[in-house]
């Protein structure tokens, strides 16, 4: 029995239990990772799982099931269980759920990979991770990280409509981090980003990150950290690098467009959202050089596919057009709820998980400027970049951020490094204080986004470059 | 179910172990763990059922340790080429790794200690008793928006090693959080037990419900030190940071960890103990080493941190049970942590007999619904009654600096009554001395035990009151 084989006896066996529309994903995924610490290797992992999971809509009601066994018989057990947890829901029914129409289609979408990430020889790999962590380690940091991840994802999409797609994705990255421990706290430095710079390619993306060449600067960094001057407290203008900026963007902006969320779908979990769909179209969400797409299609970013796991096909849609909310991140039953004519956003961390609405590259289109451009033309502020801490409101408004590493700036100058850099502020007001934008774009991967219940680890990518706001509240500390 | 999925636990491990032994050498020493896991959710929104989910899944963990080298490799695949598969990479990946010098061996022989008790009828629920509970929920809300979920869980596991060491548990838990929600304002009730028959849905609903109309017309506050009484949800964040930045074996054993054994490091009425029999919980982690009470900080002195294999050969001392999956990158930490409660009871009586402690009766309403927090929200001057703490974020590991924010409730306490509902605080402020010597100044008598957001992690207090928290910002930044 095939894949799609399983999928579609799953499917009709959901339907032949009442459902009114099913889809089954059958998902086969291998994922590895190693960690070094300071010049050993620490931990060397591959899983592979392999599994169905199939979704039924009966009446009003979604219900879900996921097995490990292709199985013909496992697979007719799961749509029919499928359908049994969907007819459960009608105990406490909700409103007629709909789906906005999706293309059925027959295809088959692969990434771009240049170097299998699983074809390069564990020595190889091993030996990066050794050699950079001992690098960090020699130049003063007390503990030296190195980490990469690879998955290597085939599905295969079948729905009582008609589709029936395959894919097969490989994402893949890594990064090396210093941490120096002082007498009361610790600081750490981390190289391209905490955890790592990942995508949708091959190696080939670890190799151009060129571990080894920084590991020196981040280790002495850390170290000069520990004796560094404190941010200072009050209000200021704040330069943000592009790293820290993509989470900026995840944060503030990603999560608020999720449809669930505006809907209160995600209400006692992740929360709600402060934007309301009503203001769609006409809502100010920042200054007029702040134009955030929704872009699946970007080669190589890790937030890119060809369909997503409902069978809706990538497409890129403004989010914020020039200061403006203009667009979500919707399913189909979300976006028809909403009376919206088209989702694409929905994807599941596994085949056991029911697909969701979920960040693919939300990104923020670039700017005029430099990075230097903006320094020199700022009198008095703060630059920060890499992010150390993130936390923010359950309807995404009220943020706070620290980042590894500040510097003042005076005078169009770069001045001192600073400890403990954190800022503060509420999402539309600092997005309206966006005045200088740079082109220096950088699509960065955000391989650890939780959302949902059971919990669902969600890939997503953020192009972003940096940039400048105005009196932005720094130096919040205990 | 036919096929390979029906193998018991046991079975499977015995024959990785094997399969290691016929393709590695009887030099190669392995350890695996065959877990089986039933997992069902049903979850609501806008005070319907909306998503509705199970999945029944195998999962084996295998680690390798073969001529000074370690791997790990793991899978769901567990037919007979599926398990040669696994042991296959695994052994090759573990030839390709550099020398591991630290290798602590693996567990000996040793007795198993009795999980809790399984309850059947939670280990094998249907989504029918999910969705009544969500019904009654939903009911007792009275027509406030309800949104949460209602949780069952079963894991069968069994683990075995070339030293000759095997172990057998099985666990089952249920849980169930909900929100209720009017004006903007929410009301959260929030608890795990080991029987799903012990969650009464309308009790909680009712609970949620009285918490959000309590809520409703906010008025912001001036940020600044307030005294607070922190009720079990938050306090559950409390627990789950130290657990994880402090009494984390790895982070200590780097200098990472605020938490040194033997000081006075918080205030009397603080003992803290991880008990992962003392509710859902397997009877032996990854590594096979028997689980039991451990008792971390014992009357404001920091007795001891948790630790695997490796951290303990690390800093000369024994396993405690705490090696999880990946536990080498993050390190063994408590996940099953109770702060005693107070020895007595407080001043406030409790309910009267055969009434429930969730939603009491007399004057307990609105936003203190339980004699516990009653009783502590009786000696405060001027404060604040929180109900949960949300996006909590370590700023620095070693001093536990945190960063969040209130949620579903938080109220302005004057002269020991709830004067008016308060709009939400972010604060900042270090976990180890917001419970530092002095600073407790009150225990509730009746430990609750929250559930996370996996099955078989959990965090169980009594609300608290503590003489100052930090708060850094309101809601308007």
């Amino acid at each position: 029995m095939t894949e799609f084989d399983a999928a579609s006896t799953a499917v009709q066996a959901a339907l032949d239990a009442g459902a009114r529309y099913a889809d089954a994903r059958v998902m086969h995924r291998r994922y590895e990772s190693m960690s070094a610490r300071n010049g050993d290797i620490e931990e060397l992992t591959q899983d592979e799982s392999v599994g169905l999971g199939v979704r039924a809509l009966v009446g009003s009601s979604w219900g879900f099931h996921a097995v490990p066994d292709l199985s013909d018989a496992a697979a007719r057990d799961a749509g029919r269980r499928a359908a049994r947890t969907a007819a459960a829901s009608a105990r406490v029914p909700g409103p007629p759920i709909d789906l906005v129409p999706s293309e059925p289609v027959t295809a088959s979408w692969a990434s771009a990979c240049e170097v299998d990430p699983l074809g390069v020889a564990l020595s190889t790999k091993g030996d990066l991770l050794v050699e950079a962590t001992k690098l960090v380690a020699e130049h003063g940091a007390d503990v030296a990280e190195g980490l990469y991840q690879v998955w290597d994802t085939a599905k295969w999409f079948v729905s009582s409509e008609g589709h029936r797609i395959d894919q097969r994705i490989r994402e893949c990255g890594g990064g090396i981090s210093a941490t120096s421990i002082g007498d009361g706290e610790t600081q750490r430095r981390s190289y391209p980003s905490y955890r790592g710079q990942y995508g949708t390619t091959g190696w080939e993306l670890v190799d151009s990150l060129d571990l080894t060449a920084h590991a020196a600067r981040i280790a002495e960094e850390s170290r000069a950290l520990l004796t560094a001057p404190l941010c200072p407290a009050g209000e200021t203008d704040l330069i943000l690098g592009g790293e820290q900026l993509a989470l900026q963007i995840h944060e503030s902006v990603g999560h608020a467009i999720e449809l669930d969320r505006i809907l209160g779908w995600e209400a006692a979990f992740a929360g709600t959202s402060w934007l309301d769909l009503a203001q769609l179209g006409s809502l100010r969400y920042g200054s007029e050089l702040m134009t955030i797409t929704i872009d699946p299609t970007i080669p190589g970013a890790l937030g890119s596919f060809g369909y997503d796991d409902e069978g809706s096909p990538a497409v890129k849609r403004d989010a914020v057009r020039e200061g403006r909310w203009v667009g979500v991140l919707a399913g189909r039953d979300s976006a028809a709820v909403a009376g919206l004519d088209h989702g694409g956003s929905v994807r599941a961390d596994g085949w056991a998980r029911l697909p969701m609405v979920r960040m693919t590259n939300v990104g923020l289109e670039p700017g005029p400027h430099t990075l230097e451009e903006i320094v020199a033309a700022t009198d008095d502020g703060v630059l920060m970049d890499v992010n150390r801490s993130w936390s923010i409101d359950d309807k995404r408004l009220n943020f706070q951020f620290g980042c590894e590493i500040g510097w003042e700036i005076r005078k169009g100058r770069r001045g001192r490094m600073l400890r403990n850099p954190t800022y503060t502020g509420i999402g539309p007001i600092f997005w309206r204080s966006m005045d200088m934008l740079s082109g220096e774009t950088v699509s960065w991967g955000t391989p650890n986004c939780g959302k949902g219940q059971p919990g669902q680890v969600g890939h997503t990518g953020h192009p972003a470059a940096p940039a400048r706001f105005r009196d932005v509240r720094v130096g919040v500390r205990a | 179910m036919n096929g390979p999925h029906a193998r018991s636990e046991p079975d499977l491990a015995g024959q990785v172990i094997e399969l290691v032994r016929r393709l590695g050498g009887p030099a190669t020493q392995a350890e695996v763990v065959v877990t089986r896991a039933d997992v069902a959710l049903t979850r609501f929104a806008n005070s319907f059922i909306h998503q509705n989910v199970a999945e029944s899944g195998v999962g084996v963990r295998l680690r390798v340790h073969a001529d000074g080298r370690t791997a790990a490799g793991g899978g769901s695949v567990v037919t007979a080429d599926g398990l040669s598969a696994l042991v296959e990479r695994t052994l090759a990946a573990a030839r390709l790794c550099p020398p591991d010098p630290a290798w602590p061996g693996l567990a000996p022989p040793a007795p198993t200690p009795s999980g809790a008790p399984v309850d059947e009828a939670t280990a094998y629920a249907e989504p029918d008793e999910r969705a009544e509970r969500v019904r009654a929920f939903v009911a007792a809300a009275g027509g406030l928006d309800a949104a949460g979920y209602c949780r069952t869980a079963l894991r069968s596991s069994a683990f075995a090693n070339s030293a000759g060491h095997s172990a057998r548990g099985r666990t089952a838990e249920a849980a169930m959080d909900g929100i209720a929600r009017t004006g903007g304002a929410d009301g959260v009730a929030r608890l795990a037990a080991d029987r799903l028959a012990d969650l009464d849905g309308a009790v909680l609903g009712a609970r949620a419900a009285a918490k959000a109309r309590a809520a409703a017309d906010p008025v912001e506050l001036v940020p600044g030190r307030y005294e607070v009484v922190l009720e079990p949800a938050a306090v559950a964040d409390l627990l789950q940071n130290l657990s994880f930045y402090g009494f984390n074996g790895k982070r200590y054993a780097e200098r990472q960890s605020f938490a040194e054994p033997g000081v006075a490091q918080f205030d009397p009425l603080v003992t803290l103990v991880d008990d992962p029999l003392g509710g859902s919980g397997l009877p032996f982690d990854v590594e096979g080493t028997p689980r039991g009470p451990v008792t971390l900080v014992d009357a404001g002195t920091t007795r001891a941190v948790t630790h695997d294999r490796r951290t303990a050969a690390e800093v000369g001392t024994v396993s405690t049970g705490h090696a999880v999956a990946g536990g080498a990158t993050w390190g063994p930490m408590p996940r099953n942590l109770r702060l005693s409660p107070a020895a007595a009871a407080p001043a406030a009586a409790g309910p009267p007999a055969g009434e429930s402690e969730w939603v009491g009766g007399g004057d307990l309403s609105g936003a203190v619904v339980d004699p516990d927090t009653a009783a502590l929200v009786a000696g405060v001057r001027r404060g604040l009654l929180v109900s949960d703490l949300w996006y909590t974020r370590v700023l620095d590991p070693k001093s536990l600096v945190v960063t969040g924010l209130t949620r579903n409730g938080v109220w302005l306490v004057e002269d020991g009554v709830v004067a008016r509902a308060v709009r939400d605080f972010r604060f900042t402020e270090a976990y180890p001395r917001a419970l530092g010597p002095g600073a407790v100044l009150g225990l509730g008598r009746r430990p609750v035990r929250q559930p996370d957001r996996v099955d078989g992690v959990w965090w169980e207090a009594p609300a608290l009151r503590l003489a100052s928290w930090n708060f850094t910002g309101g809601a308007s930044g």
